[in-house]
């Protein structure tokens, strides 16, 4: 297999993920599984932005090193990156609200172990 | 104990068939060597056409125009649910129990140091949205850091409390001017948000791109107040 | 200078997985948020390594530093609750 930087960086994005549902899946406290939530969307971003890397190619954006005539042949593919950039600023607001929850359930129960939440269980 | 352990090995079992899918995926992967027929398109008119220098900035603002609009409602909402969500019942919880525990007075170096670094951070948001079209950054970016001037400001005295109303102002003004100036692109330009409705002028300078500089600063100021509303709603309920 | 920038990224993956076992593993919860934002941290230097420098700025500026942020308020709110359901491990 050719090793490549987007390699390794998608490896370590398709570990991040893993290490995220692991962890979400495993722990009991509400605060951890948000955090291994956080942490599996940083491994879906890092995979993402790993499939438009090009192998020699540089960042799309036009300036002096790369004119605007041959950016077909410098630039990488800055799709993902937009996508991406969504990505991130939807996670944080998705975080603030599953924390927003947590902190509602807490005052509910005085307690973030998910087992104790019975109300829905049958 | 015996069935933590049953759900510990199911878990274990699902992660090892999504790993192994992951692995059958990187095994697969080649990376192009072209541009594939989209990002081509994109590198090939952005300059004459959108003219910013930052692809990723025509991408955002005006080729997927549309999406960020929708994105931005999407984190509007989710500011809004957060401050509904912590704002219903917080009366209750303030009453009863202890009284206010004295707090360690914020010391000389972190106030001053915050009044002088606060401006500064604000400075370097603005910078960052106002120049989104030719460098690294633009709106979303820009609002983060401005979110994080507040978030100093909360820091250093967490007794401070934001206008509210200020924020909301802020959000909802430059919001109505996004969608307004989608509206007179439709009507004067190409389409609902084509950047062409002023001169887009020469690459690589501030004055140029048409209306994206407008655009992505107005995104930069309502990312910003709805980051903020977030930090204060949820610094506000630690006073219980 | 290819085979520096890719040990670098080699050296940066390595260290970005190990936060993120800390980050899930780790009993104190102040060490795993901690953890996981070291782990945008070092997300938005890969970022960069991937000529993403707007997905940099961003990582750098929300994933690390508003949403850690974000989880201490939270946290300063549920003292007590910290260690709800950890004694089952």
């Amino acid at each position: 297999m050719m090793t490549s930087l987007a390699h390794w960086a998608m490896a370590a994005g398709f570990v991040l993920i893993l290490i995220g549902f692991y962890g979400a899946l495993t722990n009991r406290n509400l605060l951890r599984m948000i955090v291994a939530f956080c942490i599996a969307d940083t491994g879906v971003n890092i995979v993402l932005v790993a499939v438009g890397h090009m192998r020699g190619r540089t960042a799309p954006i036009l300036d002096s090193a790369v004119p605007v005539a041959d950016a077909v042949s410098r630039i990488i593919d800055p799709v993902p990156q937009a996508l991406v950039l969504t990505a991130i600023v939807i996670g944080l607001g998705v975080t603030a609200m599953m924390l927003a929850y947590a902190l509602k359930l807490y005052e509910k129960k005085r307690t973030l172990d998910i087992a104790k939440f019975t109300e829905l269980k049958w | 104990m015996e069935p933590i352990m049953i759900k510990n090995a199911i878990a274990l079992l699902l992660l090892a068939a999504v790993g192994a899918i992951f692995v059958s995926l990187l095994a697969g992967y080649m990376p192009d060597e072209q541009l594939n027929l989209t990002a081509r398109y994109y590198a090939e008119r952005t300059a004459q056409d959108i003219g910013t220098a930052n692809i990723v900035t025509a991408i955002v603002v005006t080729y997927r125009g549309l999406d960020t609009l929708g994105e931005v409602t999407v984190l509007f909402i989710s500011a809004a649910i957060v401050g509904l969500v912590l704002a219903q019942g917080r009366l209750p919880t303030n009453v009863p129990g202890s009284p206010q525990q004295p707090r360690v007075p914020v010391g000389e170096l972190l106030s001053t140091g915050s009044r002088l670094l606060t401006p500064l951070i604000l400075l370097l948001g603005i910078y960052v949205f106002v120049n989104g079209h030719l460098t690294p950054g633009g709106g979303f970016q820009g609002g983060a850091i401005i979110a994080s001037g507040m978030l100093l400001l909360l820091l250093a005295d967490p007794l401070k409390h934001f206008s509210h109303r200020l924020i909301d102002v802020i959000e909802s003004i430059s919001g109505l001017l996004f969608v307004g100036i989608g509206v007179l692109g439709l009507l004067y330009a190409g389409g609902f948000l084509d950047n062409r409705l002023l001169p887009i002028g020469t690459l690589g300078e501030l004055f140029s791109a048409g209306v994206i500089p407008l655009i992505y600063s107005l995104i930069g100021l309502k990312v910003g107040s709805e980051f903020s509303s977030m930090l204060a709603s949820l610094s506000e309920t630690e006073e219980a | 200078m290819s085979s520096l920038i890719n040990g670098m990224t080699l050296v940066l993956c390595v260290t970005m997985i190990g936060a993120a076992l800390v980050a899930i593993r780790d009993k104190r919860l102040p060490i795993a948020i901690l953890a996981s934002g070291l782990v945008s941290l070092i997300a938005s230097i890969l970022f960069l390594v991937l000529a993403a420098p707007d997905v940099a700025m961003t990582e750098a500026a929300i994933g690390s530093g508003l949403t850690t942020f974000l989880f201490f308020f939270v946290l300063a709110r549920v003292r007590g609750g910290e260690q709800d359901g950890a004694d089952h491990d």
